[in-house]
């Protein structure tokens, strides 16, 4: 009798579902590669490249077409010039369909051909800075008066085209981004608030949560309506909030200043979002008061599922209620603390819109992400903004390695 | 900490503490309502709630003892010599001494309920501290959630002058009519607001429609399907969703301007959807990992396909999640500013983010800008309030992104 062996490898079955699995998940793989694993690459590469804002604009040709002067002196002009100052464009070529209406009288300029009204140029290689017109005298045919020749003339756009080296494609690389991006106090000082921002933020954030939390674990009537006001911070849109918060701290005509003012706690107007090391601080305040609401909705969701009947047998020992939060709830919420924390130790690292909105980076709050938008769009230097968010994904990547490596099993995130 | 033992300790303490909070609240109130000096005073407040704290430790009926506390506090406030300074008219002075005494009459004997004045036991103690601290979280909750919200709504309805002139005054005159919402008609008139809602609503459903039509299927064969890779791709869904996007909105926007979608509304639905489905993809996972298997297979069993299956039997299951999902993959894209803000220049195409970002400039009064803000937060609000269920359903499955 043979002895009946488990079936190896993957079957027909399993083969089928795994290809359904794939063809499934194709359309997403698709979109996302090309819209983050790409410009996840190219932010690698460009920030290896000296370039600029303005560079954006790769190099090209510009034509103007037109019909000057008047009688039998007439000539269609062709305005050329290089877009760029500073890089030569190549293999430049015009092509134009011409009218009827007008007749060639002189000789083309070189280079140029003119066949079945069909009129091409193979100009070669245009300098840096090249501006100058291409000139072709001409007459009008019988019957056509001047203004429907100049219509017909200019009514067909002229098609040119030519190569330029551009930039962001060229073999030309620097460390000089990276250089200054390290460059000094500046980047410790940008190093020492994102980690302020980001370490108080979250657990500002998730204290406040669990204070909140410990509110709202018992039912009473209004329950659900301060548990929804209490999200308020979380679901309005960012801008709304930030410019609220700048309109209510303003050193003039905030409402806060006045308020300290009378109740005798300041004698002067404060510039909550202006001046350092407050700024800084207002900003990580802002950060707990729009975000504590998450913590707290997760928290909640994890105490509401505790099982009663540890409080009842705690109850029956005599425990206290600080030994009860302690010792049996603090326990039970461990989990899920640790989790939030660390998703939301990222996520504050991440965040840019906030502090933007509030002080644009200014008054000692520029953190690593708002640094990105300074470098590149302030300073006008895309490849220094670059280098900073190479710098951020870098940071990134070790803290989803902390994560993968001590949180994930735990919560079954 | 043993000297907080003795009710003649904590109940003054309490009292003290308790009283302080509720004089400042009741002035921060009345000045934000009415814009006069209202402001505590903290030495009287300390004195007078150490008194009250006393008083409701004391073995009487709770009646009485409310009436007294009530009393007293209405009676100094009003004198001048209570832990409320006030600089306004006769009624509304007499209304925040009233709030104030009520309210402090109440609460001082619900807090301090049943504590002897000598002895506590440690239960007694902590349970009086635990009242004190709810109260206060509820208060201070409340508080710091409501004044921004307030101030947003109350600043849009007032001119900028007289805010200048007192900013804490925010009080409405209502004799003005419809013209007190002078600066929400003048954005819809002058600054296209209503347009800019209108892209800000069909780029919203459109990143909806995408993120679900892409996500559905990719969560399902996540969740279902057995393959090689399954762990490793789920992994990479949580670690795509952790990278910054102003890591990704660098390159976007310099791919945009090359080929020419910036400044585009395709651009902007193109590029949304994909910031949403890894949200989404994950979301749903967790979802259909917790829907019944059996339902499933015993499709498969009276011959079903899997789509088919997908499509009778896992979808309509799975509704709820995908209201949930929907919903916040709307506020998720009805909120976004950064890409809004980078990739559009041109005033016809603004969403509705990027158009309340323009408000903010020196020549535009503050109303206006307060106001684009209104009109940015209601139609979230509305939708969140009217299904919050959904929403912090929404909220706890998947988002810890923000």
């Amino acid at each position: 009798m043979s002895v009946a062996i488990p079936p190896k490898g993957q079957g027909p079955l399993a083969k089928r579902e795994a290809r359904l699995a794939w063809s499934l998940l194709l359309p997403t793989i698709t979109i996302v590669s090309l819209v983050v694993i790409l410009p996840l690459l190219s932010i690698f590469w460009i920030s290896f490249k000296p370039i600029g804002l303005a560079d954006l604009r790769p190099p090209a040709p510009v034509l103007r077409e037109s019909l000057r002067g008047s009688g039998d002196e007439m000539r269609v002009e062709y305005r050329l010039r290089n877009s760029s100052q500073d890089i030569e464009i190549t293999d430049v070529t015009i092509r134009d369909t011409w009218p009827d209406s007008l007749i060639v009288t002189g000789d083309l300029p070189t280079g140029c051909t003119l066949e079945d009204q069909q009129f091409s140029c193979d100009l070669g290689t245009l300098e840096p800075g090249f501006n100058e017109r291409l000139r072709v005298p001409v007459m009008l045919a019988q019957g056509v008066d001047e203004d429907t020749a100049e219509e017909a003339a200019e009514g067909s756009e002229p098609e040119v085209r030519g190569e330029a080296d551009s930039i962001l494609t060229n073999s030309e690389f620097t460390f000089e981004n990276f250089a200054r991006v390290f460059d000094g106090d500046e980047f410790w000082t940008v190093m020492w608030v994102t980690l302020f921002y980001t370490v108080v933020g979250t657990i500002g954030a998730l204290l406040f949560g669990l204070f909140a939390a410990l509110l709202l674990n018992k039912s009473f009537r209004g329950q659900g309506i301060l548990r929804g006001l209490y999200l308020f911070p979380y679901v309005a849109p960012v801008i709304a909030v930030a410019f609220t918060w700048v309109n209510l701290f303003d050193p003039f005509s905030g409402s806060a200043n006045a308020l300290l003012l009378q109740m005798g706690v300041t004698n002067e107007a404060i510039n909550f979002f202006g001046q350092r090391p407050l700024a800084l601080i207002m900003v990580t305040v802002f950060e707990i008061w729009r975000y504590f609401p998450l913590s707290f909705l997760f928290i909640l969701a994890r105490m509401q599922s505790i099982d009663t009947d540890m409080y009842e047998a705690a109850d029956m020992d005599g425990a206290s209620p600080f030994q009860k939060f302690w010792y049996l709830s603090l326990p039970m919420l461990l989990g899920i603390l640790s989790v939030l924390f660390l998703l939301r130790f990222i996520w504050t690292f991440n965040k840019f819109d906030d502090i933007f909105l509030l002080t644009g980076g200014n008054a000692g709050t520029r953190t690593l992400t708002v640094n990105v938008y300074e470098q590149a769009f302030a300073i006008s230097n895309i490849g220094a903004g670059a280098a900073v968010a190479v710098v951020i994904f870098g940071c990134l990547l070790a803290f989803s390695f902390f994560f993968f490596r001590f949180i994930s099993r735990e919560e079954g995130l | 900490m043993s000297f907080l033992r003795f009710g003649y300790v904590t109940g003054p303490l309490i009292g003290a503490l308790w009283l302080f909070i509720l004089a400042t609240t009741v002035s921060i109130t009345m000045s934000f309502a009415t814009g006069d000096a209202f402001r505590p005073s903290l030495t009287i407040a300390l004195v007078i709630g150490a008194v009250s704290g006393l008083i409701s430790a004391l073995p009487q009926e709770k009646r009485i003892k409310t009436a007294t506390i009530s009393v007293l506090v209405f009676a100094l406030t009003l004198v001048g010599f209570g832990p409320m300074i006030m600089d306004s008219t006769q009624v509304s002075e007499t209304f925040a001494a009233l709030a104030l005494a009520l309210v402090m009459g109440w609460s001082m004997v619900a807090i301090l309920d049943d504590q002897p004045l000598g002895a506590l036991t440690r239960h007694e103690m902590e349970e009086a501290w635990i009242r004190f601290l709810t109260g206060f979280g509820y208060i201070f909750f409340t508080a710091i959630v409501l004044i921004p919200f307030y101030v947003m709504v109350m600043t849009s309805l007032k001119s900028q002058s007289a805010l200048l002139q007192n900013p804490l005054d925010f009080s409405l005159d209502l004799d003005k009519g419809w013209a007190l919402f002078r600066s929400y008609h003048e954005l819809f008139r002058d600054f296209n607001f209503g347009t800019y809602m209108w892209t800000s609503f069909y780029v919203s459903v459109l990143t909806v429609v995408i993120t679900l039509a892409f996500s559905i299927p990719g969560a399902y064969a996540v969740a279902r399907l057995r393959f090689r890779g399954q762990k490793a791709f789920s992994r990479s869904i949580l670690l795509i969703y952790m990278v910054p996007m102003i890591v990704l909105a660098l390159p976007i926007y310099i791919a945009f301007s090359v080929t020419g979608l910036r400044n585009t509304v395709i651009g902007i639905i193109l590029i949304y959807p994909v910031t949403t489905i890894p949200v989404a993809l994950y979301m749903l996972q967790g979802y259909f990992r917790g829907l019944p298997g059996e339902v499933e297979e015993a499709g498969l069993m009276d011959g079903l396909n899997r789509l088919q299956v997908i499509w009778k039997i896992t979808l309509p299951l799975a509704l709820p999640a995908l209201a949930s999902v929907s919903l916040y993959v709307f506020m998720i894209a009805w909120n976004e500013f950064l890409l809004a803000f980078m990739l559009l220049d041109d005033p016809s195409k603004f969403t509705l983010t990027r158009g309340v970002a323009m408000l903010n400039s020196s020549e535009i009064p503050r109303e206006h800008l307060m106001a684009g803000a209104v009109i940015a937060t209601v139609p979230v609000m509305v939708l969140f309030l009217g299904l919050e269920k959904f929403m912090t359903k929404g909220l706890t499955a998947g988002s810890v992104k923000g």
